[in-house]
């Protein structure tokens, strides 16, 4: 069994601990908003935040992780109904395609604005360069990122789904 | 994604066209009552095939495809609304059941008639046949950038107004004024004569008894209020927070997880495999067989080879065990060859010329040759590719009671489920198939091989199971874009103009125009010889135009460099009969600011290209310096005819052109021992951020026909960047992948 901290929650896990964390976090706590893309720390669709840093978890076993404090894409949002502003420029900048590496996208991002709020374009891309993105969104991610750092002091806006 | 063009259907009409041939009555009428079970739930009333209206006036568009990325159900909701005059912020869409009564017969009548007006009187007639067709095809297809010129435009818009038409002449009769009096604005009807208004809501079901107009007037392009318009995708808010739904989040009761491996020479069989160890592993609970199944649409007909499946309480135990088993694989004739084995059969069946069968047949090209100042030549080639779709396949099934339930993202539901029952012993009607947002498709998604492994295993195991493919299964068990060996020949006049246009190929698939150009060259002569490998292939991003886009607007870079002209005034002077492309060109030469001086190591590539209806023309910028290709740059021009929705449109172009980057800079599957080399991304890689160009688009609204969003920017990508790369030193890349290759003397290093 190991124990450890996510979304703020004590959970208890049950299984072996040389799991990777990808699967507990989708197949014990059923938060499958961190996803599976190639299961050796390449493409970053399932990055978490371990600690505040971004973490690969197809490669962390459970037992690395005991004890300490994991945020999923689930948590990211600081409320219900208030989005992270790194979710309010994703739509902003319509970043999204098909949409399935977007949570690791997000929580690198998250890390990264965390230890530095305002990036260089070096500083984005060094950060950003452990997630693929197959629909090739790069370019909004980056512009998303930059918006979202100007905006990290502002009131958060509220979780409305945005139409013209 | 190319598989419905106008031969495919032409052919696979016939087979249904008994509809014509035996006169049977196909007339429609309002097929509401039969199809309201599907979709309309509580206090909806579905008024058409496509629309719904609910008690608060919402209007649900229902939407014949799927998503993988593209948007599609956001831009043709912008279709149907503006037709049917509502208010955008009363407007949704949900995805069609995968039930043959919503299959997509607006795609069968793009397809097979195209743009003509058919008199009023045969048009339900025709819409009848083509329902008829549509659903004996189980047609219910995303692929060939086909969704808005097809169903929006065949589909969305007739069916937008045809619901104006009903709810006004509803709300005529009821007040008792004349139809034509009635205005339909803002999703409410209004009489301004008598002051009356009312939400469309108040006569949909009055509307939902009245027969569909099967000709309804359609909005001219000034009167567009919401096609056009740049409108939020809908679907995004639910992929920022983790809560959209993959086939991979699904989970119902009782589940297992499995991951398979398939024979890795394709066309293997089993010869045996050996268990003990897996099933003493703690948490599996099963190892099957699971035998060859058949995967045929229609590119590329190849069985799915047998494979081994281990069942387990986890997807990690499963990998595990799968690890545990020891299996050995028959013998097959094809166990040496080799990716290089494969080129030179390719060079042997071109020289041969052995049943060539020709796609372009003018003027006389011995006399130009003989006449030629100069006669270039040039082989060109390209890899095999794997899609490489961020979500690995996966699929979860439950078959209990004589019935099976699916969950899978795919981009052929009617498809699917029809390969899952034949696989299963079933009727179509005894799977019910429920299809999930798809983390990407790109055209493999299209076959059904993996849906079919879940639902045997289902079966076999006798309880739901989740089969989760690894990485390593997705690149070498993929339906690959095609390796394909292009010659070409070409003769130059006095004047450095081409006279001549030789060109042979390998395996011709789809789009049959791939290979054609739009130059003014006097003698041409293009065609394909077949030569066939174990390797299977299929539909990947663009189909024939991601190879024949490389190799023709290279080769006709090479003619203008050998006759030392500018490559686009070249380009244009050969394009007095295609102005619509000479603008395109224009456009995005003229913002790339084409002609301006660029430092040493550094150089400007063109391309253009016209695929899936639509034109796109491209400019790249590199600085190739040391060992290193830098792609600084693209500008690209694209006209559609009509951009639906103008941010989503420049987001697909932007998506295509990082998607052809990855395969130009680095994209190669190769074979040795019968088998794919590449496992995962550290050896089939993908482009990164710190890789990625600045993209600029300009969307060109030129008024023609519209075309496709998905494709067009992917095949001229690759062209436009070996250009600039020539122009910057004088290298011509005549095969893909640049990695790896010499520039100047430079070796480029690998991703």
């Amino acid at each position: 069994m190991t124990k450890l901290r996510v979304n703020g929650v004590e959970r208890e896990i049950e299984v072996d601990p040389s799991t990777p964390l990808l699967w507990a976090i989708r197949e014990q706590l059923d938060l499958t908003g961190t996803k599976f893309g190639c299961g050796i720390a390449q493409c970053g669709a399932c990055t978490v935040r371990v600690n505040g840093e971004a973490r690969r978890s197809c490669v962390t076993p459970l037992a690395a992780v005991e004890g300490q404090d994991i945020q999923t894409i689930e948590a990211l949002a600081p409320s219900a109904d208030v989005l992270h502003p790194l979710q309010s420029a994703w739509i902003e900048h319509q970043v999204p395609q098909c949409g399935y590496c977007q949570s690791g996208q997000l929580m690198s991002a998250a890390a990264l604005l965390d230890a530095n709020p305002n990036p260089t374009d070096a500083e984005i891309e060094a950060a950003m360069d452990g997630n693929i993105c197959r629909c090739g969104m790069y370019g909004r991610i980056k512009a998303a990122i930059k918006t979202a750092a100007k905006n990290l002091d502002a009131v958060p806006e509220t979780a409305e789904k945005g139409d013209a | 994604m190319g598989k419905w063009t106008r031969r495919a259907f032409l052919s696979t009409g016939l087979l249904v066209g008994g509809g014509f041939a035996v006169g049977v009555a196909l007339r429609p009428g309002n097929r509401t009552g039969e199809l309201s079970k599907y979709v309309a739930h509580d206090g909806e009333t579905l008024v058409h095939t496509w629309v719904k209206l609910d008690g608060q006036n919402q209007v649900t568009a229902i939407v014949p495809h799927a998503e993988m990325g593209q948007g599609v159900g956001t831009s043709l909701a912008q279709m149907l609304a503006d037709e049917l005059d509502a208010d955008w912020n009363l407007v949704s869409f949900e995805y069609a059941p995968a039930v043959s009564a919503f299959s997509n017969y607006p795609i069968a009548k793009s397809q097979l008639l195209g743009p003509i007006d058919l008199p009023d009187a045969i048009v339900p007639t025709v819409d009848g046949i083509m329902i008829q067709t549509a659903s004996a095809l189980d047609l219910q297809i995303t692929g060939g950038s086909m969704s808005v010129r097809g169903s929006g435009v065949y589909g969305m818009r007739v069916a937008g107004a045809a619901v104006r038409e009903m709810l006004t002449q509803a709300a005529a009769e009821e007040w008792g004024v004349p139809v034509d009096e009635v205005v339909a604005r803002e999703s409410q009807l209004i009489h301004a004569e008598s002051g009356r208004t009312a939400p469309f809501s108040e006569f949909a079901e009055a509307a939902a008894r009245l027969p569909a107009p099967a000709k309804p007037r359609l909005k001219s392009r000034d009167q567009f209020r919401v096609m056009g318009r740049h409108v939020d995708r809908q679907d995004i808010p639910s992929k920022v927070d983790g809560t959209a739904q993959f086939a991979l989040d699904v989970k119902v009761p009782d589940m297992l997880y499995a991951t398979a491996l398939r024979a890795p020479v394709f066309g293997g069989e089993l010869e045996r495999f050996d268990a003990t160890q897996a099933l003493q592993m703690e948490g599996v609970v099963d190892v099957v067989e699971l035998p060859a199944s058949e995967a045929n649409p229609f590119i590329g007909k190849f069985k799915a080879s047998a494979s081994v499946a281990v069942v387990a309480e986890s997807f990690w135990l499963a990998k595990l065990g799968l690890e545990a088993v020891d299996m050995t694989w028959k013998e097959t004739p094809n166990e040496g060859v080799t990716t290089e084995a494969i080129f030179e059969q390719f060079d042997g069946d071109i020289a041969g010329g052995v049943d060539r069968q020709t796609d372009v047949v003018a003027g006389d090209l011995a006399g130009a040759l003989a006449s030629a100042d100069r006669v270039i030549e040039a082989d060109y080639r390209v890899p095999f590719l794997a899609h490489t779709c961020m979500e690995p396949l996966n699929a979860t099934a439950r078959v209990e009671n004589g019935e099976c339930e699916i969950w899978v993202g795919c981009q052929s539901p009617l498809g699917f489920r029809k390969a899952v029952a034949d696989a299963l012993g079933f009727e179509p009607e005894q799977v019910t198939l429920n299809n999930c947002l798809m983390g990407g498709g790109f055209g493999r998604k299209s076959r059904a091989d993996w849906a079919v492994q879940a639902a045997v295993l289902a079966q076999k195991v006798g309880r739901p199971v989740q089969l989760i493919w690894t990485r390593e299964e997705d690149i070498r068990q993929d339906y690959y874009r095609p390796a394909v060996l292009s010659r070409f020949r070409a003769a130059l006049d006095a004047n450095g103009q081409p006279s001549a246009w030789e060109n042979t190929y390998v395996e011709k698939m789809e789009p049959v125009e791939a290979p054609v150009i739009p130059y003014a060259v006097g003698a041409q002569d293009i065609g394909a010889v077949s030569s066939p490998t174990h390797v299977p292939y299929g539909a990947w991003r663009s189909v024939d135009h991601s190879s024949h886009g490389f190799f023709t607007e290279s080769f006709i870079d090479e003619l203008a460099v050998a006759a030392e002209q500018d490559p686009v005034a070249y380009r244009a002077s050969l394009l007095d009969a295609h102005p619509r492309l000479q603008s395109v060109l224009k456009k995005a030469t003229d913002e790339a600011g084409w002609g301006q001086p660029l430092g040493p190591g550094r150089g400007r590539g063109v391309s253009l290209q016209e695929s899936f209806g639509t034109i796109v023309a491209h400019v790249v910028e590199v600085t190739v310096d040391e060992d290193e290709v830098s792609v600084d740059r693209v500008v690209s021009a694209a006209d559609p005819g009509f951009a639906v929705s103008p941010d989503g449109f420049a987001a697909q172009i932007e998506s295509g052109i990082v998607y052809g980057l990855t395969a130009a800079l680095y994209g190669e599957i190769t074979i040795k021992d019968g088998r794919v080399e590449q496992s995962n991304f550290h050896d089939y890689p993908a482009l990164r951020m710190s890789a990625t160009p600045e993209i600029e688009v300009y969307v060109i609204n030129s008024g023609h026909t519209m075309g496709g969003a998905g494709e067009p920017s992917t095949p001229g990508i690759a062209p436009a960047l070996t250009n600039a790369i020539a122009a910057a030193t004088g290298t011509r890349i005549r095969r893909l992948p640049i990695a790896g290759q010499s520039l100047g003397g430079v070796r480029v290093s690998p991703a």
